[in-house]
């Protein structure tokens, strides 16, 4: 069994909080894997971790081909682990001074190295892909929430990562947004598209990924298949955890 | 009490106008390369470089707490006797000097507010699709940085203009040291600074409306 990407022993601390606390995660290639679990419990660490926007202090990420260790982990190792894992933020971030069609572009132009005509007609693929083929003049400020985080999916699926993080991505949506941002994430899904995403949306969950992952106090405490997990899971916390949330 | 002699005022609009120039000239250079030092001075801040910071930061506070015309005493007259080499600056030298220095410090300080104002998220949005410190800095934070500067700088930009006045002390004629020139030989001494504040007076009018369009064109491109 190969893993496309492999965690390793990942820990983070903050001070003496240590917030993950060795973290094992093996994905095979096109493997959609929903991460749940209690709040402060280091859901999003790991997937910061995973992209270094968060340095973790112990551990190593393997994607493909490209080892990173956290005790010798240098800024090229850095840049080309995030070259590998797209990442999408709760609140979108956006970048303000941009269009949607430049958010999309930036990575192809100024981090791939494309030419400007090349990542334009990418750009403007991604947006019709992602149903903005419209609003590619639009700036983040002028787009709703929905729109906003389409256009932050597209621009990590602009990468051609490995790897997908998704971090809560429908949570700071208004209720009227969610649908269409979920319907994008499945689409993606469908595509084979290794992922990993962090959700409270439990029902979402089930339908797409393939393995569950649920965490608690830095732990993946239970992992398995969407049916054995909602439908009969082994540990008390996580029965607890889905006692609460569902 | 005597009344103005606007006949002599109109001759002086001339004489003056041949220097604005010369004014416009020692500000705008002062201004390309006191912000172009004030950027390099904010990041340097603001990403803390080892030890650099700290020269920085002296360096900030020195240019802000002593006055604009001791700095131009200083390296105008003080610095060549200590420094030999630099016997041979001329007046509009030192003053370009002196107002870039002092202003850099001026700017680097809001330059510095303004990117530490951009959301902690836009760096990190920028980071995860892998762009280097450079690029997350020349092409999402400074640009974003640049529009909330934007009015202070201006400001600034009319504060050197009026600072480029203090010239005159260095001995250059500039527009006020050619009206000093201008009264001290005919004794009309009202008129001659009158019209020099005036001419003042307009192209500080003029580059505040030139400011008001700037601004509502860079805020109708983002408005956040
Ligand atoms: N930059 C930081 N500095 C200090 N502590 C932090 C930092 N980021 C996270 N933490 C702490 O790490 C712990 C885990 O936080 P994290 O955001 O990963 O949890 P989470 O599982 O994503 O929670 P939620 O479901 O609420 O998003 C929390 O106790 C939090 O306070
Ligand atoms: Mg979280």
């Amino acid at each position: 069994m190969s893993c496309q990407i492999d965690i390793d022993g990942l820990v983070k601390r903050f001070g003496d909080n240590t917030v993950l606390n060795g973290i094992d995660l093996c994905l095979q290639p096109g493997e959609r894997v929903a991460i749940i679990g209690p709040s402060g419990t280091g859901k999003s660490t790991l997937l910061r971790c995973l992209n270094y926007l968060d340095r973790p202090d112990e551990g190593r990420i393997t994607v493909g081909d490209l080892t990173v260790d956290a005790t010798t982990a240098q800024k090229s190792d850095i840049l080309a682990l995030r070259r590998r894992t797209g990442f999408v933020f709760q609140n979108y971030a956006l970048f303000a001074n941009k269009t949607a069609r430049d958010n999309i572009m930036e990575g192809l132009t100024t981090v791939r190295g494309w030419s400007k005509s090349k990542a334009q007609a990418r750009a403007d693929e991604i947006l019709s892909q992602i149903g903005l083929g419209d609003r590619g003049n639009s700036y983040p400020a002028a787009m709703s929430g929905g729109q906003q985080q389409r256009v932050g999916i597209g621009r990590a699926m602009a990468l051609d990562a490995d790897l997908l993080l998704f971090d809560e991505p429908t949570s700071a949506l208004d209720p009227e947004w969610v649908g269409e941002v979920l319907d994008l994430i499945r689409r993606i899904a469908d595509g084979r598209q290794t992922m990993l995403i962090v959700t409270h949306e439990m029902q979402f969950a089930r339908e797409i990924a393939d393995r569950i992952v649920f965490m608690e106090g830095g732990r993946i405490v239970e992992q398995g298949p969407p049916d054995q997990i909602f439908g009969n899971a082994q540990d008390d916390r996580t029965r607890a955890f889905l006692r609460r949330v569902g | 009490m005597r009344g103005l002699d606007t006949a002599y005022m109109l001759d002086l609009i001339p004489v003056i106008a041949s220097y604005v120039p010369l004014t416009l000239f020692m500000a705008i250079v002062a201004m390309i390369a006191g912000l172009a030092l004030a950027i390099v001075m904010a990041v340097i801040r603001v990403i803390r470089v080892p030890w650099l910071h700290r020269v920085v930061a002296v360096f900030i506070s020195f240019f802000r707490g002593t006055p604009l015309l001791v700095q131009l005493f200083l390296f105008y007259f003080g610095l060549p006797q200590l420094v030999p080499a630099l016997n041979n600056l001329d007046g509009v030298t030192a003053a370009i000097i002196g107002l870039t220095l002092h202003f850099s410090a001026y700017m680097a300080e809001s330059i510095r507010g303004a990117i530490i104002g951009v959301d902690r998220s836009q760096w990190e949005a920028a980071q995860s699709i892998g762009m280097t410190q450079k690029q997350v800095l020349t092409r999402i934070i400074l640009p974003q940085a640049s529009r909330t500067a934007a009015p202070t700088l201006m400001n600034y930009f009319i504060d050197m203009i009026k600072g480029t006045s203090l010239a005159f002390t260095l001995g250059v004629t500039e527009m006020m040291g050619a009206a000093q020139k201008e009264a001290s030989s005919t004794f009309l001494y009202p008129e001659a600074f009158l019209v020099v504040a005036v001419f003042y007076w307009i192209i500080v009018e003029v580059l505040s409306v030139g400011q008001r369009q700037l601004e509502t064109r860079l805020g109708k491109a983002v408005s956040r």
